[in-house]
């Protein structure tokens, strides 16, 4: 099964990867825009889905600084 | 006495480190896949970019084979110091409190800086000076932690290069035998080529070392 | 596609005439995968058609050369046994396409150059041209993003970036410049070969998987069926991976230490068909090569694809077959992936297998060496080629204003922003980096306890790249031979003696006749000046048709330099040192506006005439800085360069952090330029014995009396903001 995991920074940690993005948007003329994070994305192909949980914890993310999110059953990538 | 430093594919400064080391005794170069420590009295995990960084500093390395042994080391009281990378492999592997992110500035930085420190009374410091002049170079320096962790040294005031917490160099464990800064003390051993400062920390390393020998045999 | 009416050979850059001496070469129409790789091979890039006869006027022998131009990097001796070798290389167009990934994977290029001919790289230095910053949106973009990939590159690899340079002018606004060099270390007997040798030995290819990167004009090649959509698979910019080649890197070096490789050459332009043919030629053998062994990253490349890729941190060996084994378990250890792809035949001819298929059979010769070479038909241009631009700096400006106005211009400011985004450490022989020298300096033994306790020497190496194209503009002779005096001018000033040089070559379209006069005289004015100072040339790189409609680029000669110095302990600064000491003025100075940076800031076109330099006077000038430096009497010395001696007295004193009371000489111009003839220097009276003695260190202020009185802090401030400034 195809599985995708966003990775995203803890609420309340700064991020200036967010930020830098949030202070470029209006400069190009993208107005109104706020809240603004940066994350990673990784998709892969798993057998048995109920163990990715635990890889999120062990290695895909860091559990101090990052929030994950698992969506199960994505389509494969070209 | 004799440092085991750490060389995963993609570390940088492991023979600074071992050329630091070997400064105040024998130092030899320990390979990742390695399941042996090969009798070394003190760990030195070095800097670089082990595993590319790719995923996210540290993050890989910290399963590397030698890291398992480096943590029984490390739980066996063994001092296990972590430099720039090998802090954050540290931070990973759980050995140390918080986690090491992107600067503030979203740069590489390479400076000169100067380091306060605050916790002579380390195995890793109690031959320093109260400031010293070290260079940092990274990308992912900025320390954070959620909790309160045992400080040894802050970078001097409006010298934070990164964007860290409460200006946070260099933390320890709270049994005093794991520490890890992101500076970096291997390229501060020689007058030549800009400060010895550095070289304090090794002799540090060493008395510790060698006060614990004598007190223990 | 509306191409598609016009012979193929023309859409591969091709002109009738080549093609025809193609079908002549071969008596055969080539296949198609012969026409991707002679298309490749018969390009500016890998033949140097328009430029290979021009070189040939550089001298390239000396006492100290070890490799001469021709393998994938020259050397020199700097004695104890030890090499160095070093090459200079472009990246303009991917750089100017991607940034990021095109100074990235020029830096990985010219770093696998270094270590292919067996030496360790110890540093990095670039050169970048960018428009003119304070205008353009894109430069500004295109200065980040480039100064990013160079950091990501040497800083992840573990090689210390200890120097370079930049400037800003309208015509690198749509070609920017991004030249990279390289410097390794290795005991001579180390130095390899690119020469393939040993018929039936074997071809092994390692590191990266082989993909579509960077097919570009090539892909008119690819087959009908595959349809249009297919475009998209081939992205014309490479991805650098340092963490890949730090690997291959260490697995290289390890290969050649345990004497594994028979030759060994790095994959770069045109990629396997390069670098085969090139070793093949080199020895005077042919190859047999299967490309159903190449490992692929996508499964259905087509074979002119596999010959052509330049997928990044690949090499190609040649290995004895029983030493076939010992080879790839050192590659295991790397983690690196190794591939026996082909043999060494005796017949030289470059036989393209897929399994028991033969798709080509190309005479190595007509791949390298039968491609002609074209005579250029340099003609001086009748009206100015290049225009003034904005006045920044007021004619009428006071010598204060116009002091501080260069101190925070695009060109002249401090470096910092760049430099501090690059490691200049790692590996633990950097004893002098960027802003406490005119050159970076290296150690070249092992620092440990016993060189920091010991009388013993430590000898070290200078490194120096340079090039003002605003010059070279008014004069491409005189401009040239000037960066020659400059880099020359920077080594003294630490101490050292150049062994040689290396040189990128960066001008426009050498088919019109003015770009082909700018070169034929740029590289007369080198040659000569290669001459006058003992420094042979021992390698280097050519690009060529850096234009946009407005016009050619600056006429950009980039020269990189090395020199050697008996004892690192004794490696010059630049900053005064301390107060109390006397300031001299050395050398046969002679300073005009023409091209100066001032000239420029206050809106003049690169024109009128460049110094005439009296060359005896500018040796021994840098004889007599170099030996002071070596003996210690001179405390400080600094070369007088863009903005003329008054900027030099500031930057000495911002670098020392004191400042000076000077009374200059009647009638000398104080920002007026003569580029590699004249140094500030410092020491105590006596050790000054013999020079203009113009002043003394001290004070927080830089006096030039009855001319400027302006503190340092205002001198520090003007100079530290303004790359920031123009960059926010």
């Amino acid at each position: 099964m195809r599985a995708r995991v966003l990775i995203r920074p803890k609420a309340g940690i700064l991020d200036p990867q967010g930020q830098a993005v949030e202070r470029a948007l209006p400069a190009l003329g993208f107005s109104g825009v706020a809240n603004v994070h940066v994350g990673r994305l990784v998709e892969l192909d798993v057998d048995d889905a109920s163990q990715l949980p635990g890889m999120c914890e062990r290695l895909l993310a860091n559990p101090l600084i990052e929030d994950y999110e698992i969506i199960e059953g994505v389509a494969a990538h070209s | 006495m004799k440092f085991g430093v750490i060389r995963f594919p993609g570390t940088c400064d492991d023979v600074d480190a071992q050329l630091a080391a070997g400064r105040v005794g024998d130092a030899e170069l320990l390979w990742h896949r390695d399941r042996d420590l090969r009798g070394v009295d003190a760990v030195i995990v070095p800097g670089g970019f082990s595993y590319g960084d790719y995923l996210r500093a540290g993050a890989i390395a910290r399963f590397a084979p030698v890291m398992s042994q480096v943590i029984e080391f490390a739980h066996a009281g063994g001092l296990v110091f972590g430099i720039c990378n090998g802090f954050q492999i540290l931070c990973e592997a759980g050995l140390l409190p918080g986690a090491l992110l992107v600067n503030d500035h979203l740069k590489f930085v390479f400076r000169q800086v100067n380091l306060d420190v605050v916790d002579a009374d380390t195995a890793f410091t109690r031959s320093c000076p109260p400031r010293l002049s070290i260079p940092v170079k990274h990308t992912t320096g900025r320390y954070y932690s959620p909790t309160p962790v045992q400080v040894v040294l802050r970078y001097s005031a409006g010298e934070n290069p990164n964007g860290s917490q409460d200006d946070i160099a260099g933390v320890i464990n709270a049994e005093g035998n794991v520490f890890g800064m992101m500076p970096h003390p291997e390229h501060a051993v020689d007058p030549l080529t800009g400060s010895s400062d550095g070289l304090r920390m090794f002799e540090s390393i060493r008395a510790s070392v060698e006060a614990r020998v004598g007190a223990g045999a | 596609m509306s191409a598609a009416a016009q012979p193929r050979h023309r859409e591969l850059g091709l002109t009738d005439r080549e093609y025809e001496l193609i079908l002549a070469g071969l008596g055969r129409e080539p296949s198609d995968v012969e026409l991707a790789m002679l298309s490749l091979m018969w390009s500016e890039h890998c033949a140097y058609k328009h430029s290979k006869k021009l070189l040939r006027r550089l001298p390239t022998e000396g006492p100290h050369v070890l490799v001469g131009p021709g393998e994938n990097a020259g050397a020199v001796d700097v004695g104890d046994g030890l090499a160095i070798a070093f090459k200079v290389e472009s990246h303009n167009h991917p750089s100017a396409v991607e940034p990021f990934q095109g100074a990235a994977t020029g830096v990985g290029g010219i770093l696998r150059d270094i270590f292919a001919i067996g030496a360790r790289p110890i540093a990095v230095l670039d050169s970048l041209r960018f428009g003119e910053v304070a205008d353009s949106q894109r430069s500004r973009y295109l200065l980040e993003h480039a100064v990013a990939g160079i950091g990501h590159y040497g800083n992840s690899i573990g090689v210390p970036t200890v120097g370079g340079e930049i400037y800003f002018e309208p015509s690198y606004e749509q070609n920017c410049l991004i030249n990279a060099m390289a410097v390794g270390m290795a005991r001579h007997e180390r130095l390899t070969s690119a020469a393939a040798a040993g018929i039936g030995n074997r071809l092994i290819l390692f590191g990266a998987l082989t993909g579509r990167d960077g097919i570009g004009g090539a892909s008119v090649l690819a087959s009908a069926e595959l349809g249009e959509g297919d475009a998209a698979k081939r992205p014309t910019v490479q991805i650098g991976d340092p963490f890949a080649e730090k690997k291959l890197m260490e697995c290289s070096l390890e290969l050649l230490e345990r004497e594994l490789l028979a030759s060994l050459q790095d994959l770069g332009a045109a990629g396997l068909t390069s670098a085969a043919s090139e070793m093949a030629s080199k020895g005077a053998v042919g190859l047999d090569l299967d490309i159903s062994r190449v490992p692929l990253r996508e499964a259905d490349m087509e074979p002119f694809e596999i010959m052509v890729s330049e997928s990044q941190e690949r090499m190609l060996c040649v290995v004895e077959p029983d030493r076939v084994e010992a080879v790839l378990a050192v590659c295991e250890h790397w983690d690196i992936l190794a591939t026996v792809i082909g043999e060494v035949t005796a017949q030289p001819v470059f036989r393209i297998l897929r399994g028991e298929q033969l798709l080509g059979e190309l005479p190595v010769a007509l791949l390298v060496d039968d491609c002609p070479l074209y005579d250029l038909e340099p003609q001086a241009p009748s009206a100015p080629l290049y225009r003034g631009g904005d006045q920044r700096i007021a004619t009428d400006a006071t010598p204060a204003q116009a002091l501080l106005g260069l101190l925070a211009s695009a060109n002249i400011s401090s470096r910092r922003a760049v430099f501090e985004q690059y490691d200049p450490v790692v590996q633990s022989r950097t004893v002098r980096r960027p802003e406490q020298a005119d050159a970076a300096v290296l150690a070249l033994p092992v620092l440990d306890a016993r060189s920091a306790a010991g009388s013993q020497p430590i000898p070290a190496i200078a490194i120096s790249i340079d090039g003002n194209g605003r010059r070279v503009a008014v004069d491409p002779r005189a401009g040239a031979a000037e960066a020659v005096y400059e880099c020359a001018a920077n080594l003294a000033c630490t101490g050292a003696q150049p062994l040689g040089l290396t040189n990128c070559l960066n001008f426009g379209n050498p088919e019109k006749p003015h770009v082909a006069w700018q070169l034929s005289e740029a590289i007369d004015g080198l040659a000569a000046a290669c001459r006058e100072l003992d420094v042979p040339v021992v390698g280097g790189n050519v690009s060529l048709y850096n234009e946009s409609p407005d016009g050619p680029i600056l006429p950009t000669p980039v020269v990189g330099m090395v020199g050697r110095l008996p004892d690192a302990r004794h490696a010059g600064r630049l900053g005064f040192a301390a107060a109390g000491d006397r300031i001299a003025l050395v050398g046969h100075f002679n300073p005009r506006r023409d091209g100066s940076e001032l000239a420029k800031l206050q809106g003049s076109a690169p024109a009128g005439a460049l110094p005439a330099k009296d060359v005896a006077a500018l040796r021994e000038t840098h004889r007599l800085v170099r030996e002071g430096v070596r003996s210690g009497v001179l405390h400080s010395a600094h070369d007088i360069a863009e903005g003329g001696i008054a900027v030099a007295l500031a930057e000495c004193a911002i670098a020392g952090g004191i400042g000076a009371r000077v009374r200059l000489p009647d009638g000398l111009d104080l920002f007026g330029e003569d580029l590699g003839t004249a140094f500030i220097v410092t020491g105590s009276e006596q050790a000054l014995a013999g020079m203009t003695l113009i002043g003394e260190v001290g004070g927080e202020a830089l006096e030039l009396e009855g001319v400027l009185n302006v503190p340092l802090s205002e001198l520090a401030a003007a100079h530290d903001s303004g790359l920031p400034a123009l960059l926010r």
